[in-house]
Formats: C-alpha cells, sequence, structure tokens
C-alpha cells in the first residue's frame, strides 16, 4: 500500500461536527449515512423475527409460541424486511450516496426534499415499531381481506399507516432520482454513457412512482374497511375480497422489482470492476432494466391463480410471467459473456456479485415453475414459494447490498476494510443461506404448507437443517457490522480509487468533499473503457 | 424557501431549477393519478358488476349542486391560470388576487360539498355512520355511496392542502418573492391545482351522471 | 426551460367550452341512450381533461419528457383498469371445474 494515501484535509464527514449537524443536512452522502444506520436496525428487528420462527420450527409441535404468536412473527417479518429494509436498502442508502456523484452533480435535484424523506422514514418506522411492541398484526404482510378488514382484532389501522407513510418516503426518493438523472447530467454524460448503476436506479424509481400510490389507497381502504365498519371488500355487502388482491398485488408484484432492480445495477458495476473489462451488451442491459420495470406490471394475477381469478385471466397472467424472466436472463447471460476472458479478481464485492448470479439465477427459475398454472396450484402457499422469493430477495438482494457496502466503503468512508473477513463473512452467509433455504424447496414441494407452526413429523429433517442454515447465515450478518464499524475508524485509508474501476465517483477523494467535485467533470468515453487507449483512472491498486 | 431569483446550489442556472420544480410536480402528480386510481379502478369493477344499483343510488346525489360545483371549480382553474401567467408577468399585485380569488372559490367549492354531506346525514345515507336504505340492494346501494364518499373527500382533502397551499404563496407573493424570473412554486401549484380539477371532471360524471335522469 | 406567456384570450375561450362541455355532459344525462351515456359522459370528460392539461396546465408548450411523464401516468392508470376488469368480465367464460 503507496505511504502517500492519506485522508483528505476536508470532506463531508468532518466539514461540520455534532447532531444538528446530521439531523439538519441536505447533503444526499450524510443522508445515505443516516438511511444506512435505521435500515440496519430494522434489518436486526425483522432478522429477530426470523429467528424465532426458525427456533419453532426446529420441532413439528407447535410448542415454542402460540399459533396467534406465530402468526403475528411471520407478518412482523414480512413487513419489516419487505417496506423497512429491502425496498429501501439500496436506493436510499447507495442510491443517495452515489447517484449525484456517478452523474457528476453536487447533489439531488431537491436535497431539502430528500432529508424530508428520510423523517418520513423514521415516522413510519416509528409507528410500525409500536404496533409490534403493543401486539403486531397476524394478517401476514399481504393484509388479505376480509381477515384484515373485518375479523382481526389486531393493530392493522396502526400498520397500514406506518406501511402509508414509508411509501410517501420511497416516492420521494424516486422523484428526486428521476428528476436528478434527467436534468442534472454532467456535459458529454449522454443515457448511454451513464453507469448501469443509475439505469436501474432509474427503471427502480419509475416503478415506485406507479406502483406505490395504489397500495397507498389500497391499505387506507382496508383501514376504514376496518375504522368505520363499511365493506368495500365485504361479501356481504356485495364487495369482493379479489379486488383488494388486485389492487395489492398491482403495487407488490412491481415492488419485488423494486427490491431486485436496484441489486442488479450494483451488480453490473462490481462485475465490470473486478474483470477490469468492459460490460459485454450494455444496452441490452439498460433496456433490460427498463423491460423489467415495465413488464413487471402485467404479471400480478400470478399470485391469484387459486384465488378464484377467472382462469381465462390466470392464462394471460401466467403467459406474461414467462415472458418478465426474459429480461433477467438476458441480463445474467450479459453478466457472464462480460467475465469470460476477464481479468478477474475475487476480492470480497465479487464474491458478493458471483453469488448474485448463481442464486438470482436459482430463484428466478424457480419463478418460472411458479408462473405454470399446473405447477402453482400444488405449490402455491407451500415452502416452495418461500425458498423462490427468499433466493431471490436474500440470495439476490441483500447480497448485492452487501457487495455493493463493500465495493464502495472505501469511497464512503475514505478507508478499506479487512479484507480477509470480508471473504469469511461472504463465504459464511453463502453457505448459511442456501443450507437455510436450499431445504425449504423441498419442503415446499413435499407439501409443507407456509405460514403453519407446526408441521408432520416427516419434515422435520429438512426443517432442522433449515434452522441450522439460519444460524448460520445469522453470524454472517453480523460479522461485517463488526468489522465494518472497526473499518469506520482504523481502516486503511483507501485513496481516491482503491478498485482502479471506472466511473465519476472514482475521480474524487475519498471521503469526497460536500459538493462531490472540485469542478463539475466533462464525460467524453463510455462508461466502463476498461483497457482503452483513453482510459483515465486516477489511482490504481 | 429560497429568495427573490436565489438560485439554489445544486443548479447551474434558474433555467434549470425551474425545469426540474416543473419535472418534479409532474411526476407526483402521476402519483396522483395512481393514489386515485386504485378507487376508480374499484369503482368500475363494482359498476360493472352491479350497474342497476349504481345507477339508483346515483339518483339521490344532488345533481344540481355537482353541477355548480363542477363549473365553480373550472372558474377556480381559470382563476389559478391567470395567477400563474400574472407571475410570469412578474405583476405581483395581480398575482396575489387571483391566488387569493382561486382560494376563495375553492372554499365555496368545499362549502357546497359540506352542504351535500349534510343532506345526506339528513338522509340516512352516510355507510359506517349513519345508514338506513329501504329501497332493493341496500348493500350495493351502501356500496355505491363508500365509493361516493371516500373518492369526493379525499378529493376534497387534496383541495384543502391546495388552498393551504396558495395561501402560502399568497403571502411569500406579498413579500415580494416572486418575479419574472422566478415564479417556478406558482406554476407548480397551479400544476396541482390544475390537477384537482381534473379529477372532480371525471368524478363528476361517474358519480352523479350515471344512467338517465 | 421556463414557459411561454400564453395570451389571455386563450384561456377565457378554453374556460367557455369547459362551461359548454359541462352543460352539454348534463344534458346528454337526460336523454336515454343507454350505453351510449356512459360513453358520451366519458369522451366529453376526456376533452375536458385534454383542454385542462394542454392549455391551463401548459402541457401544449411542454417538452416532450412532460409529454411522456402525463402520457404515462394516463397510460398506466388505464393498465389497471383493464387487467382487473379482465378478471372480472371473464369469470365463468371458460367452463372450467365449479367456482
Amino acid at each position: 500500500m503507496s505511504p502517500t494515501i492519506a485522508i483528505p484535509r476536508e470532506h463531508y464527514l468532518n466539514v461540520s461536527y455534532g447532531v444538528k449537524s446530521w439531523l439538519f443536512t441536505t447533503d444526499h452522502k450524510r443522508i445515505a449515512l443516516l438511511y444506512l444506520t435505521t435500515i440496519t436496525l430494522l434489518f436486526f428487528v425483522g432478522g429477530a423475527a426470523a429467528v424465532l420462527m426458525r427456533l419453532e420450527l426446529m420441532t413439528p409441535q407447535g410448542d415454542l409460541v402460540q399459533s396467534e404468536t406465530y402468526n403475528k412473527l411471520f407478518s412482523t417479518h414480512g413487513i419489516i424486511m419487505v417496506w423497512f429494509f429491502l425496498i429501501p436498502s439500496i436506493p436510499t442508502v447507495l442510491g443517495n450516496f452515489l447517484v449525484p456523484m456517478m452523474i457528476g452533480a453536487r447533489d439531488l435535484a431537491f436535497p431539502r426534499l430528500n432529508l424530508a424523506s428520510w423523517y418520513i422514514f423514521i415516522l413510519g418506522s416509528l409507528f410500525t415499531l409500536w404496533v409490534i411492541v403493543v401486539g403486531g398484526v397476524d394478517t401476514g404482510w399481504t393484509f388479505y381481506t376480509p381477515y384484515s378488514s373485518i375479523y382481526t382484532n389486531t393493530f392493522v389501522v396502526a400498520a397500514v399507516v406506518g406501511i402509508f407513510i414509508v411509501g410517501f418516503s420511497s416516492i420521494l426518493t424516486a422523484l428526486n432520482f428521476i428528476v436528478t438523472i434527467h436534468i442534472m447530467r454532467a456535459p458529454g454524460l449522454t443515457w448511454f454513457r451513464l453507469p448501469l448503476f443509475i439505469w436501474a436506479q432509474y427503471a427502480t424509481s419509475m416503478i415506485i412512482i406507479l406502483a406505490t400510490p395504489v397500495l397507498a389507497i389500497t391499505l387506507s381502504l382496508v383501514a376504514l374497511e376496518h375504522l368505520f365498519g363499511i365493506g368495500i371488500f365485504d361479501p356481504a355487502l356485495g364487495g369482493d375480497p379479489i379486488l383488494f388482491q388486485h389492487l395489492f398485488w398491482f403495487y407488490s408484484h412491481p415492488a419485488v422489482y423494486i427490491m431486485v432492480l436496484p441489486a442488479m445495477g450494483v451488480v453490473s458495476e462490481l462485475i465490470t470492476a473486478f474483470s477490469r473489462k468492459r460490460i459485454f451488451g450494455y444496452s441490452f442491459i439498460a433496456f433490460s432494466s427498463i423491460a423489467i420495470a415495465v413488464i413487471g406490471f402485467f404479471v400480478w394475477g400470478h399470485h391469484m391463480f387459486v384465488s378464484g381469478q377467472s382462469v381465462y385471466a390466470s392464462m394471460i397472467f401466467s403467459f406474461l410471467s414467462m415472458l418478465v424472466a426474459i429480461p433477467s436472463a438476458v441480463k445474467v447471460f450479459n453478466w457472464t459473456a462480460t467475465l469470460y476472458k476477464g481479468s478477474i479478481s475475487y476480492q470480497s464485492p465479487m464474491l458478493y456479485a458471483l453469488g448474485f448470479i448463481g442464486l438470482f439465477t436459482i430463484g428466478g427459475l424457480t419463478g418460472l415453475f411458479l408462473a405454470s398454472l399446473g405447477v402453482d396450484i400444488h405449490v402455491t402457499d407451500t415452502y416452495f414459494v418461500i425458498a423462490h422469493f427468499h433466493y431471490i430477495m436474500v440470495g439476490g438482494s441483500v447480497m448485492g447490498y452487501l457487495g455493493g457496502i463493500h465495493y464502495w466503503f472505501p469511497k464512503i468512508t475514505g478507508r478499506m476494510y479487512p479484507e480477509g473477513w470480508a471473504k469469511f463473512s461472504a463465504l459464511i452467509i453463502f453457505a448459511g443461506f442456501n443450507l437455510t433455504f436450499f431445504p425449504q424447496f423441498l419442503l415446499g414441494y413435499l407439501g409443507m404448507p407456509r405460514r403453519y407452526h407446526f408441521y408432520p413429523e416427516e419434515f422435520q429433517v429438512l426443517n432442522v437443517l433449515s434452522s441450522a442454515g439460519a444460524s448460520i447465515l445469522g453470524l454472517g450478518y453480523v460479522v461485517p457490522l463488526i468489522y465494518l464499524i472497526w473499518a469506520m475508524r482504523y481502516g486503511a485509508p483507501a485513496g481516491p480509487n482503491p478498485w482502479g474501476a471506472t466511473g465519476l465517483e472514482w475521480q474524487t477523494s475519498s471521503p469526497p468533499p460536500t459538493h462531490n467535485f472540485e469542478e463539475t467533470p466533462v464525460v467524453t468515453q463510455e462508461a466502463y473503457a476498461y483497457g482503452m487507449p483513453e482510459e483515465d483512472l486516477k489511482g490504481g491498486r | 424557501m429560497e429568495g427573490n431569483g436565489a438560485l439554489a446550489e445544486q443548479f447551474d442556472d434558474l433555467a434549470q431549477q425551474h425545469e426540474a420544480a416543473s419535472l418534479g410536480m409532474w411526476v407526483f402528480l402521476v402519483t396522483e393519478i395512481l393514489f386515485f386510481g386504485g378507487l376508480f379502478a374499484g369503482y368500475t369493477v363494482y359498476r360493472a358488476t352491479y350497474s342497476e344499483a349504481f345507477r339508483e343510488a346515483s339518483h339521490h346525489l344532488d345533481l344540481l349542486l355537482g353541477s355548480i360545483n363542477t363549473a365553480v371549480l373550472i372558474t377556480s382553474s381559470l382563476t389559478m391560470a391567470f395567477a400563474v401567467h400574472n407571475a410570469q408577468e412578474g405583476r405581483r399585485r395581480a398575482l396575489i388576487v387571483f391566488l387569493l380569488l382561486t382560494m376563495i372559490i375553492g372554499a365555496v367549492f368545499l362549502g357546497i360539498k359540506v352542504t351535500e354531506y349534510a343532506h345526506k346525514y339528513e338522509q340516512d345515507l352516510v355507510p359506517g355512520i349513519r345508514f338506513a336504505y329501504g329501497g332493493p340492494h341496500p348493500g350495493q346501494v351502501q356500496l355505491f355511496l363508500i365509493f361516493y364518499f371516500v373518492m369526493t373527500s379525499l378529493h376534497a382533502l387534496h383541495l384543502t392542502i391546495g388552498i393551504g397551499l396558495l395561501g402560502v404563496l399568497a403571502f411569500l407573493a406579498w413579500r415580494g418573492h416572486f418575479s419574472a424570473d422566478y415564479y417556478a412554486p406558482v406554476e407548480t401549484s397551479g400544476l396541482y391545482w390544475h390537477f384537482i380539477d381534473i379529477v372532480w371532471i371525471f368524478l363528476f360524471p361517474l358519480l352523479y351522471l350515471i344512467g338517465t335522469h | 426551460m421556463m414557459q411561454p406567456i400564453v395570451p389571455r384570450h386563450v384561456y377565457y375561450w378554453v374556460y367557455g367550452v369547459l362551461l359548454a362541455l359541462t352543460l352539454l355532459t348534463v344534458g346528454v344525462a337526460f336523454l336515454d341512450l343507454g350505453h351510449l351515456n356512459l360513453i358520451l359522459a366519458l369522451s366529453i370528460a376526456i376533452c375536458k381533461a385534454l383542454l385542462v392539461m394542454l392549455f391551463f396546465m401548459h402541457l401544449r408548450y411542454s417538452s416532450h419528457l412532460t409529454w411522456i411523464v402525463a402520457g404515462a401516468g394516463v397510460i398506466w392508470l388505464a393498465h389497471l383498469l383493464i387487467f382487473t376488469l379482465s378478471d372480472y368480465l371473464t369469470r365463468g367464460w371458460l367452463p372450467v371445474g365449479a367456482w
């Protein structure tokens, strides 16, 4: 390591001190760190619910908690992980930090709106945490009516208020990104010179804008029904509970793309950096992000195949669900082609990226099983579905998130983390993850239903394997928490570009100054100009 | 809020700042389209299923007051357009006058709405609060009225927020915040106001004009 | 990009047409035209909305990007309605089992 690498004298972290300078900041980089703290806390709350669930599921009997409590545990786990961790994770942490930097801007278009967005997120989180403390909801994160709107006496109204509020936070972040990306790109930075991370954030923001409001109004109706006894989804009044499902899944299916597209954006950055090679098929990957965002709105009925939805509509949704896999597959092929004949190094961010590709592929392929009407009839509401979406959300999104956190850690903090521990954690996470969730495919196929805390004896071995895996996975998540916090203070200074990567964010110091760049950069080449004659990279390995 | 013509530091020039504000408001309006859209979707499903009951229920709404309100809101859109026009020309006093006019006309709309709600209460046609219906299909009629109250009160809530927004703008205009170079907040608030008008343009026929009168 | 200033008389004309269309839609509601009632009412509403968008909201004088954003909102709403209806209108079309 060069002895001349040092932390710059003034940067966004030390330009001002004190709680007020953080709580009233409009610097997108500080706001990203505010979000990081918040969602890390919430991740472990959601994780705690999962720990209790997996402990219960070690034995076939329902002996650790009662049925009602177990219902509250899986509901809490789903609500926290979906709305308070996965959806915000990459956009609010990595997106907030990087979007202005990657396009050569001084900040987002609306910095105060950005801060407001975080405060709104805090408000929603407090609501939801309060709900958990006073007894939670037992409806599942899906809030199906009429149970949620009429029959349950858990804290549905407060819970949907919390979710409504964070939905608004999400919308404001997406709005900020869309306007920023359209209007504030540096000179020379045309759309097709943008990093693919930006394309992914843009596509994600599109989905958030178009889908989240429908969730907001739908949950509001559930709350109104619960509060006033009016029956929009009440069969006694001629209401249709399936209408709730249509409106709910109109949002919630695109929501899963909100959760995975940003991680795909991260993976595109990691694969190029650690193969030191131009991305293969840049425009294919860029357009496939948009295609996923759009087609993702046409498939929601595949969550409702057994609900009473018309078979005709189900067939259309099934067919379209097959189509939506295509742009995802295009990305996987392009990443693989990028790796081919690349100069590959296996630093920890790359381990996460490679893990993503493999696990996302498994998750995606099993999604095709579920998209097939005939197969879905048998595996719907079983552990097969749970394994499918955890392969994508955890094997995919969370690994993408962790890969991104590690990759940009030196930019964010100016310091390097201990690589040995990072590799160790990545491998533990990979192993623990597969041990946790692969048995669940088998369990689901064999018929074990989801959301049950007792099960027939013959499923115990697989459940024990899964719980064992969960303990390893949990360890894998705790270790980075420790060494990353340690490295924030004691890590070796990283310099502006420790990875020797392309991208405007690496052209400024680590940590960056408050306004990101001393002078607005001018862009003259494509995004991943590795190994090309006009390569202009400062620093290096 | 920026001072007269003050450029926020993340922007290169006032034109970029204005463009950002305008695009930001349009993107926000898209979320509003989908927010109301969920209600329109529910309404569509139930009207298609229970067309007879919905027609019957619609006849219990006050067509005269609804029509007057439609004209009222369209008028407020006109005054709002003039407010923006005067902001573009840097005419401070005219801007304030038209903002205040728009607020007043908006308040008239709300007043008429409240009157309608009061009538419904007297007629025992408020689901969840006071509902008793003697005619056929009471459940489905109640369903229509639920949509009537939820959609129009959500609309009224947005209108109330709009009036508040215009009040803030009028105050800032009085303080000399706006000029021919810097009036983006007026324009974006105008966009929001016109959107509220458009929502009502659809609510009116869908709620008040079902079937023949 | 600041908006060009729209002449006042344009606003007055649009206002007049909007009021006229309102009268028209109320008048049509008193005629018994079966399904045409709904189609006419919606068509008139769409015309009014377009007038407000194009002239009061300056869409006519706005960038293509603004057009696309506004259009996307409308198209997505239409999609929500159409695909949801595709379930309700086709239940019972296929004689498959007993729903």
